[in-house]
């Protein structure tokens, strides 16, 4: 039995210790090469003990905590972008010197945030893991390194922070409504206990200010205007982690709230579908216009945080599974993207569209790795991002939420032409100043490309793996566990 | 429908033809040698050609079932199968991408000579993206090759095109892309009524007029902008006259066909009351289409852009043969969708040898070369004639039909369509006469070379199509004789007993 236990809680020990080692090469001198390659290691040794948690089952201090195949598999799905994230941060140049093992060490910790945050099943470790994933992330902004012409990181850093700190408490203050309504902690009696009182003008606000907090995170219009600034203060590789992980960790923590919400509650789904369309209007739409990729990237990351809500508004199982699938699919694509940005990157600095031309010629690789991840977030079959907004669609469809799917496949359509200027720049167009510098690329980036490319791709083409299995356990993430000890 | 009546062969011979030429693309990437490429990419299609044949052989005409049937689940969540199948329309339609690949890489021998590997990969793609959507019996499984096929096209146009090519690439890509994603939503809400995505399964289910009209208003947009109908074409000359000569050919003989496809495999069997109520408004923006693609092709002086207006007037005959909804009318359309691929797909690459050559395609600085070019000469002409519908060519037999069709259905209507015919003749001798034998003032011309054997091959089975469905089309419609029979009872109209016999 303990071993049972144990092995369920393999990933997070594993996560913990190598937390530990990544602690004690913070504190010597210039250790940035072995903080990489333990962070590297950590990261294998954590997909690996989550392979082999994959199935375990089992309710962890005092129900609290719940390990099954809805957390194993998102664990799986974290321990990935862990990697990924580890393989991005290679040379990056942005970040002070001196603080670079430190910078490993805050990403180790913001990944132990998310992992305990999708088995959290009481608001108490629900909030603290939440906090353990964002806080992190907010150094890791400071952390670029400052020189001429480039002094936003710190105003980034600020509004990244106060925006974020001030999101948690209004999340804080729905919770204690909650809390309040219903007099427990733990989110699957809190659900149940919810469901008299779901309708009553105090339940919908504190379900809504919860969600408020979460939609800070995913992006979501009104509460979307860090985005850009962020993504343009941070260093290149900063912005990739912001741009991915935390999106799918709040989508999960959305899904165990939402699922609070009765089938058939109209203000709920009105209030999501209002912010879906408000979302996904106002990020492509800004987009258009961008110069800059990174903050383009981050004005299509509010759309696609509209597009995920799509699912949610269906209030069932299959559209959680859809939201949660789709944005498992946009942590790979974006991944794709800022990896291209990262490497193209001369020096750390900011690229501007111009500065993708003649990427073809520059490095295929690279060039196959954007196009393919912006086709996919364009939705363009077979990538994963047709797959997603296609299950989107249906489960929003299915709940009879024409009007909703109808806008959402125009702004799809709007979203096309700032991606194909990507495209442009990258695959048409020649660079204007003769024979560019071939990009040099070492193995660890041609490992990540491939393993993008790979998982955009096989997402895309088979979607069952992750849908059956996240469809299969959403279903019951309201039912409260009897305990199994 | 129930299971098909002929197991036509144990082999997944769709599947086989669809992905081969993935695999050759996959192949392409360890190549490096630009020579070796072309020869691969060469090679590749005309196994794929050659392993095509079998449908043909295999086909049994008497039946209207779906035919060399694969079904597998692939996400059982959503009710989506991997589910192949071809009738006698997609078979002529597979048979003719598989025929005009070939002739493609061929005629981009020499004109592409930059980023070659690129090229051909994109090439091989699209051929199985092409195949897959002629194939698919999942509604799922069309769009996804539907869509899939855009990024090597708009890339094709975008890198080895023109000088706007860039601006061609983003028009043909947002506007198909917009048609497509109400289509997305179409056969979304068919799914929720019928309980699964089978093509097959969403016909003839009687359902409500209101969601039939809204299905096929979605429909419509999608499969008009691909034809392209009327209102709905202007992406076509762009995207024409920018891509490389392979990427004319292919959106001419193959991508257009798609829209007409659409018609025939959705609109007629899923919405036949909305096909009825929609179908005199379809068949006015026919008639438009025709006379205003003959007329503006008169106008042109770009050599690619007159073939280009041309074919909205060719689609405008498809697309007036279906929505007469009568046998001779659907068969005529059928036929004028495969002369087209072969007509036009021929007249496409005899502009991209004249530009190989004069790297103009100027029609005045064109005009006299048929004396120093004679074979070129013979299949222009040929290929011209074949275009105006010339009796004893394709075209003929094709447009006869849907003039047939059309006088059954409406002799008013059929008035309004025989000036686009003249206005065919006159727009086609006048680039023969110019271009053949324009004077031989163009002192620049002396030194012109004649055709090689390459473009010889290239050109020649395209010759031979002319003239064997031009004297004897039989085998054609036969194959699609009973498929036609059953899509008219699908779209509930009465088979009229005296069908336009042959001629």
């Amino acid at each position: 039995m303990s071993l049972s236990l144990f092995i369920a809680f393999l990933p997070e020990l594993v996560l913990l210790a190598g937390g530990l080692v990544l602690f004690y090469l913070t504190l010597g001198e210039s250790r940035t090469r072995p903080a990489r390659i333990a962070s590297l290691l950590i990261a294998v040794a954590t997909i690996g003990a989550c392979v082999v948690a994959l199935r375990a089952e089992a309710q962890l201090f005092y129900d609290a905590y719940r390990v099954d195949g809805f957390s194993q598999l998102l664990k799986l799905v974290f321990a990935a972008g862990y990697l990924f994230t580890v393989l991005l941060c290679r040379d990056f140049d942005d970040i002070r010197a001196d603080i670079r093992p430190e910078f490993y060490l805050f990403l180790n910790l913001s990944l132990i945030g998310f992992v305990l945050l999708v088995s959290s099943v009481d608001i108490i470790t629900l909030v603290v893991s939440l906090e353990l994933s964002s806080f992190p992330l907010f150094l890791l902004v400071a952390m670029r390194r400052e020189r001429e012409g480039q002094k936003s990181q710190m105003e980034s850093a600020m509004k990244f922070m106060m925006f974020g700190v001030g999101a948690n408490g209004i999340m804080l203050f729905g919770l204690s409504y909650l809390f309040g309504l219903t007099g427990t902690t733990s989110l699957p009696l809190m659900i149940q206990k919810l469901q008299p009182v779901i309708d009553t003008p105090l339940a919908i606000a504190g379900l809504g200010l919860t969600m408020a907090g979460l939609f800070y995170k995913l992006a979501v219009f009104p509460f979307h205007f860090w985005t850009p600034d962020v993504y343009q203060g941070s260093s290149n590789e900063t912005a990739g982690i912001i741009a991915s992980l935390p999106k799918v960790g709040a989508v999960v923590v959305l899904v165990r709230v939402v699922s609070a919400a009765k089938p058939d509650s109209h203000t709920i789904a009105q209030l999501l579908t209002f912010l879906a369309i408000a979302s996904m209007f106002y990020g492509n739409l800004v987009a258009l216009i961008q110069r800059d990729v990174k903050r383009l990237l981050g004005f299509s990351t509010i759309a696609h945080a509209g597009y995920t809500l799509l699912g949610l508004v269906a209030l069932d199982a299959f559209g959680y599974a859809a939201a949660l699938y789709y944005i498992i699919g946009y942590l790979f694509m974006v991944l794709a993207c800022f990896t291209v940005v990262s490497r193209v990157s001369h020096d750390g600095a900011n690229v501007a569209l111009e500065d993708l031309a003649g990427l073809h010629k520059r490095s295929p690789l690279l060039t196959a790795t954007l196009v393919i991840g912006v086709f996919a977030l364009a939705g363009i079959p077979p990538f994963v991002g047709f797959m997603g907004k296609f299950t989107l669609l249906t489960a929003a469809l299915s709940k009879g939420h024409l009007a909703l799917v109808i806008i959402a496949v125009i702004n799809a359509a709007i979203a096309v032409y700032y991606y194909l200027r990507i495209v442009r720049e990258a695959f048409f167009r020649d660079s204007p100043d003769g024979a560019p510098p071939v990009i040099a690329l070492d193995w660890s980036t041609r490992v990540l490309c491939v393993l993008l490319i790979a998982g955009i791709i096989a997402l895309g083409v088979m979607p069952s793996v992750i849908i059956d299995t996240i469809a299969s356990s959403v279903s019951n993430l309201a039912v409260p566990l009897i305990a199994g000890r | 429908m129930t299971a098909p009546s002929t197991i036509n062969t144990g082999l997944p011979l769709l599947s086989v033809v669809i992905f081969s030429p993935l695999v050759a693309a996959a192949g392409a990437t360890l190549i490096g040698h630009e020579r070796l490429l072309r020869w691969w990419t060469l090679v590749s299609t005309t196994v794929v050609a050659v392993l095509s044949l079998p449908l043909w052989w295999r086909f049994n005409p008497d039946t209207a079932a779906f035919q060399f049937r694969e079904q597998v689940a692939w996400i059982p969540f959503l009710k989506v199968d991997y589910s192949l199948g071809i009738d006698g329309i997609s078979l002529l339609l597979v048979l003719l991408t598989t025929l005009i690949m070939p002739l493609c890489v061929l005629a981009s021998w020499r004109y592409i000579t930059s980023r070659v590997k690129e090229f051909m990969i994109c090439m091989l793609v699209m051929e199985t993206a092409m195949i897959g959507v002629f194939c698919a019996l999942d509604a799922i499984l069309f769009f996804v090759f539907w869509e899939a096929m855009l990024i090597p096209m708009a890339l094709m146009i975008g890198v080895w095109g023109g000088p706007r090519r860039v601006y061609a690439a983003i028009k043909f890509f947002i506007y198909t892309m917009a048609g497509s994603v109400f289509l997305l939503v179409a056969l979304i809400a068919l799914r929720l009524k019928t309980g699964s995505f089978s093509i097959e399964g969403m016909m003839g289910q009687n359902y409500p007029a209101g969601f039939q009209l809204w299905v096929f208003a979605a429909f419509f947009l999608s499969f008009a902008i691909k034809v392209p109908m009327f209102p709905f074409h202007t992406w076509l000359p762009a995207a024409h006259v920018e891509a490389p000569t392979a990427g004319s050919v292919l959106l001419a003989s193959v991508l257009l066909k798609m829209g007409t496809y659409g018609f025939l495999r959705f609109c007629l069997p899923i919405t036949p009351h909305a096909t009825h109520v929609f179908a005199p408004y379809l068949l006015a923006l026919s008639v438009i289409a025709i006379l205003y693609g003959g007329f503006t092709a008169l106008a042109q002086s770009d050599l690619k852009k007159l073939v280009a207006y041309s074919s909205v007037g060719h689609m405008g005959f498809a697309t007036l043969g279906i929505f007469v909804l009568n046998a001779s009318g659907l068969e005529g359309a059928v036929l004028v969708m495969i002369n087209h691929g072969v007509t036009t797909g021929a007249l496409f690459i005899c502009v991209g040898l004249i530009y190989e050559r004069l790297h103009t395609r100027e029609l005045g600085e064109a005009a006299g070369i048929g004396k120093f070019v004679p074979v070129f000469s013979g299949f222009l002409g040929v290929f011209c004639l074949s275009s105006l519908a010339f009796p004893g060519t394709n075209s003929f037999i094709g447009e006869f039909l849907v003039l047939a069709g059309s006088f059954a259905h409406s002799k008013t209507l059929t008035v309004f369509v025989v000036p686009g015919v003249i206005i065919a003749a006159a727009y086609m001798f006048r680039m023969l006469q110019r271009v053949a034998w324009g004077g031989t003032n163009n002192p620049a011309h002396t030194g012109l070379k004649d055709l090689e054997f390459r473009e010889v091959v290239t050109l020649a089975p395209l010759l031979v199509f002319v003239f064997w469905i031009g004297l004897h089309p039989q085998p054609f419609v036969r194959v699609m004789h009973a498929t036609v029979l059953h899509l008219l009872q699908q779209a509930g109209q009465v088979i009229p007993p005296a069908a336009v016999a042959l001629p």
